[in-house]
């Protein structure tokens, strides 16, 4: 008797709950799937909405995760873009053939070769850069050069850097392997887990953390986390900030590693046209600005007016390398560095 | 066989099967060939993932046992300074997530936090100078793990204490035996069942467990899992060690029912009275209350504090007007997740209870073993039938009728209900059978022979006795789906966003203390029904 009720009240608001949830097609619509978090994308597509009174549905997850869900879904997906925050997962979803190729003229000119797919499957957004951090009153910025010059026996126990998990440790790595082949990386690996101050551990911000406290002196990180600890509100976060400087690796080479956060349209995407014009959407002048008032990215853009924080910071040249490649050789890149016992 | 009967054992394997399915589609993975990742794998990282993972679980498991257990039978059968409170008061950590601690812990131990900077003020010390115990290590992460888990102990083996026959701790007494050996050698083999119900509970999810470790750089099994997938790109593999993982932990529980052999636990008298609590004064009293004071005050006092701090902070940043939409959609899959568990739990359980045949006993036995499983994992075994479901519809439907349904189920809150019952069955199911296991199976014969149908006895005769039962079932997976994050992450509708989803991302934005506050609502929800269910308890067993 109970359980007779309860299953007559719950199927049908279950029911209706599924077909309430479920959103409908319709013309005025894009569904997003983002690897970039909610807060770090949301306002842009906000104001998109504004702009066109195209509404943006948006469900945000790891890359990998919502790879998946896109393979499995197949043609009836209801995404119409994939926003990820490394060209490493860009090339996946192009190899799992759920993105397809857009030509647009906007896209094209704004955003560089290197930095999108030829054929259009996919387009950088903003670039991240991989900078050396030091401590400024133990290292001079003259005793540093490049990635490879830190495997130097007079960085041994000074160096902090996160994990091998990490997608930008990962690029790094694969992006070496490319310029220089597999055995000098993986003597480079070695090279750097000898050096390191302590076993891997946190994230960016923390290994700026452990330069400031003098725990090790040099660390390798995502410029745009030194921005947000420097822009954010937490003192001590500034703090540590102002103990370090930052330096342009590889200036004299090939150029600091750069990696971007990018997106591609669905193979099969309800909303073609709705996708293509939000992604031309973020491209524009002002949405490449906001990447760098927020997050302190850098705008793939040219021309872009940048931030008073990134103008701080100075010029940089950042390896032209085809991203693809990144995602290419990721794999590769993990087994190395399993090999090093970078852990 | 009684018609009833039968049909009953017909839903069962059906239920049980639905629940198995996301299961089978990971372990399905192992009937693919071991690639070549293998190699790689065994060569270099390997030995490190099993290694750690085991000394994890040591570590876990010694410490849940100790805090949960001590603190069960000083609440139930001692009385000290502080008793009453400490009743309800050690189930708080229960409602702060594992990953939430090992930040705020984190924030305020490592080498450039507060404590450690103050020391070195104090003392002019440098780095190097001084040893500090590294928070971010094995042993780190298994007193971070125990201190939020231990309650899963605590729970399930003071209830089994306060239901345990007086008579028989009378008779241990009465034949000289002390408060300590009657502990040790009556009232905890007779918890047994609760007690590693309660401690499989907290190793299960010890296993599952990827924020935590990950974030200390402590490379388990589980890392490994992800690292393969995500870092190598290698699904097939990472699905394989997840299959691996499950097999282990099958494994073990099996040999643990083995061992019980022969032995029943249902009590043979009802509780006439309550045994009187044994007094501690002085310094026993004073240990006592320490004891379970230190397991409040670093497992949810302390992180409380931090995270309050960081709250005050940054609330005007993270309180915006989706917050509200936040709290309710948090709210509502907790509730419907524990209500589809409990209804799942009870019918899987009293179905095995009526038909005990081997098979019976496997099907409830496996479908109980996503808590194993990272809920990622199970969210891609859940995405893959759901998927395939909807597109074959959608196929027969263009066929037929010319209609596209689309994804019907995949991308809803039903795949999302489905994958959580999927995920934590186990906790419902651990506490139901538990306190199934208690009532005299002569009662049910009883009310069958009075003409009862199955259905029947359970809803006359059992749900009165296992009224405490359920409620800590519903509870207990109330409290987990408001703190699951890897599921909902992959699972959930467009623009549906949870409170333990905006405090991932910016934790993982390394945005600390902008997470603090989310952090705190999800702490703050799950309280409620944890008092809720104290009350609830103590009602019960009023002295």
């Amino acid at each position: 008797m109970f359980q007779n009720n309860v299953l007559r009240l719950l199927l049908p608001a279950f029911l209706a709950l599924a077909v309430f949830v479920s959103t409908p097609v319709s013309a005025d619509e894009v569904n997003v799937y983002s690897a970039r978090k909610e807060k770090l994308i949301k306002p842009l597509l906000d104001r998109f909405t504004e702009e066109t009174g195209i509404v943006v549905n948006l469900v945000t997850g790891k890359g990998d995760a919502l790879l998946t869900r896109l393979q499995s879904e197949g043609k009836n997906s209801p995404a119409d873009l994939l926003i990820t925050t490394d060209a490493g997962r860009l090339y996946r979803a192009q190899q799992a053939g759920v993105l397809q190729p857009i030509s647009s003229q906007t896209l094209e000119t704004v955003v560089p070769e290197s930095l999108r797919e030829p054929t259009g499957l996919w387009f950088g957004l903003s670039k991240r850069a991989r900078v050396i951090v030091y401590a400024k009153d133990r290292v001079k910025a003259e005793e540093l050069s490049s990635y490879a010059a830190l495997v130097d026996e007079k960085w041994k126990g000074r160096i902090c850097i996160r994990s091998s998990s990490n997608i930008y440790n990962q690029s790094l790595v694969a992006s070496m392997i490319v310029n220089q082949g597999l055995e000098a990386t993986e003597a480079w690996s070695k090279g750097i887990v000898k050096n390191m101050a302590r076993p891997p551990q946190g994230g960016d911000r923390d290994q700026i953390k452990a330069v400031a406290a003098g725990q090790c002196d040099i660390a390798v990180v995502n410029s745009y986390y030194l921005g947000a600890m420097i822009t954010g509100k937490d003192e001590k976060q500034q703090e540590a900030a102002a103990q370090v400087g930052l330096f342009w690796p590889d200036q004299e080479g090939r150029g600091t590693h750069v990696n971007v956060s990018g997106a591609g349209v669905i193979q099969s995407a309800p909303n073609k046209a709705a996708a293509i014009q939000l992604l031309e959407f973020l491209v524009a002048e002002e949405s490449q600005q906001w990447y760098a008032e927020v997050n302190n990215e850098y705008p793939v853009r040219e021309g872009v007016e940048s931030s008073e924080l990134l103008k701080s910071w100075g010029e940089f040249k950042g390896d032209d390398i085809d991203m693809a490649k990144l995602g290419e050789f990721n794999a590769e890149a993990v087994k190395v560095m399993d090999r090093a016992g970078w852990k | 066989m009684n018609r009833s009967v039968t049909l009953w054992r017909a839903g069962l394997l059906f239920v049980a099967l639905a629940i198995v399915l996301p299961v089978l589609v990971v372990m399905s993975s192992l009937a693919q060939p071991f690639g070549d990742v293998w190699q790689h794998l065994a060569d270099t990282v390997l030995k490190d993932y099993v290694s750690n993972s085991l000394l994890l679980m040591l570590g876990v498991g010694f410490g849940t046992f100790m805090i949960g257990v001590s603190g069960a039978w000083l609440t139930s059968m001692c009385e000290f300074p502080g008793r009453r409170f400490f009743d309800w008061a050690l189930l708080l950590p229960m409602a702060m997530p594992a990953y939430i601690i090992a930040y705020t812990y984190t924030g305020m131990l490592d080498f450039s936090g507060p404590v450690q900077t103050m020391l070195r003020d104090w003392f002019g010390w440098g780095y190097g100078d001084y040893w500090f115990p590294e928070i971010r290590s094995v042993g780190g992460a298994v007193c971070m793990l125990s201190l939020v888990l231990y309650p899963y102990v605590y729970l399930i083996t003071r209830a089994a204490f306060l239901e345990q026959s007086t008579a028989v701790l009378e008779v241990s007494r009465s034949l000289g035996n002390g408060p300590w050996r009657t502990l040790c050698f009556v009232a905890l083999p007779l918890a047994r069942p609760a007690i590693v119900a309660g401690m499989s509970l907290a190793l299960m999810e010890t296993l599952a467990d990827y924020g935590t470790v990950q974030y200390f750089g402590v490379n388990t099994f589980t890392t490994g899992i992800f690292r393969t997938w995500f870092g190598l790109g290698e699904l097939q593999t990472a699905a394989q060690l997840s299959s691996l993982l499950l097999l282990f932990v099958f494994v073990l529980i099996v040999l643990e029912r083995w061992s019980r052999l022969k032995m029943r636990y249902h009590h043979t008298s009802s509780r006439q009275k309550y045994l009187a609590r044994v007094r501690l004064r002085g310094v026993r009293g004073a240990i006592a209350f320490a004891i379970c004071f230190a397991a409040i005050a670093f497992g949810f006092i302390l992180p409380c504090l931090q995270l309050s701090v960081w709250a005050i902070e940054t609330w005007e940043y993270a309180f915006d007007g989706d917050f509200l939409k936040l709290v309710l959609h948090s709210f509502s899959l907790a509730v419907m997740a524990s209500l589809c568990c409990l209804v799942v739990a009870v019918f899987l359980a009293y179905g095995k209870r009526i038909n005990n045949g081997g098979f019976e006993n496997i099907s409830v036995r496996v479908s109980g073993m996503g808590y194993a499983i990272p809920g990622t994992v199970i969210a891609v075994g859940v995405i893959i039938p759901f998927a395939w479901f909807d597109n074959q519809l959608d196929a027969w439907m263009r066929s037929q009728f010319d209609i596209s349904t689309g994804l019907l189920l995949s991308g809803t809150v039903v795949a999302l209900v489905f994958a959580y019952v999927v995920r934590f069955l186990s906790v419902s199911l651990q506490t139901v059978e538990s306190g199934l296991l208690k009532i005299k199976p002569t009662l049910d014969e009883a009310a069958r022979s009075l003409g009862h149908t199955p259905a029947q006895v359970l809803t006359r005769v059992h749900f009165p006795m296992l009224r405490i039962s359920m409620m800590t079932a519903l509870i207990l997976v109330f409290v987990d789906v408001l703190k699951e994050l890897p599921a909902t992450l992959i699972l959930r509708p467009f623009n549906y966003n949870t409170l333990a989803v905006r405090a991932y991302e910016l934790a993982a934005d390394e945005r600390l203390a902008e997470s603090a506050f989310p952090a705190l609502a999800i702490v703050l929800i799950g309280l409620v029904p944890v008092i809720l269910l104290v009350k609830a308890m103590n009602l019960q067993y009023r002295e």
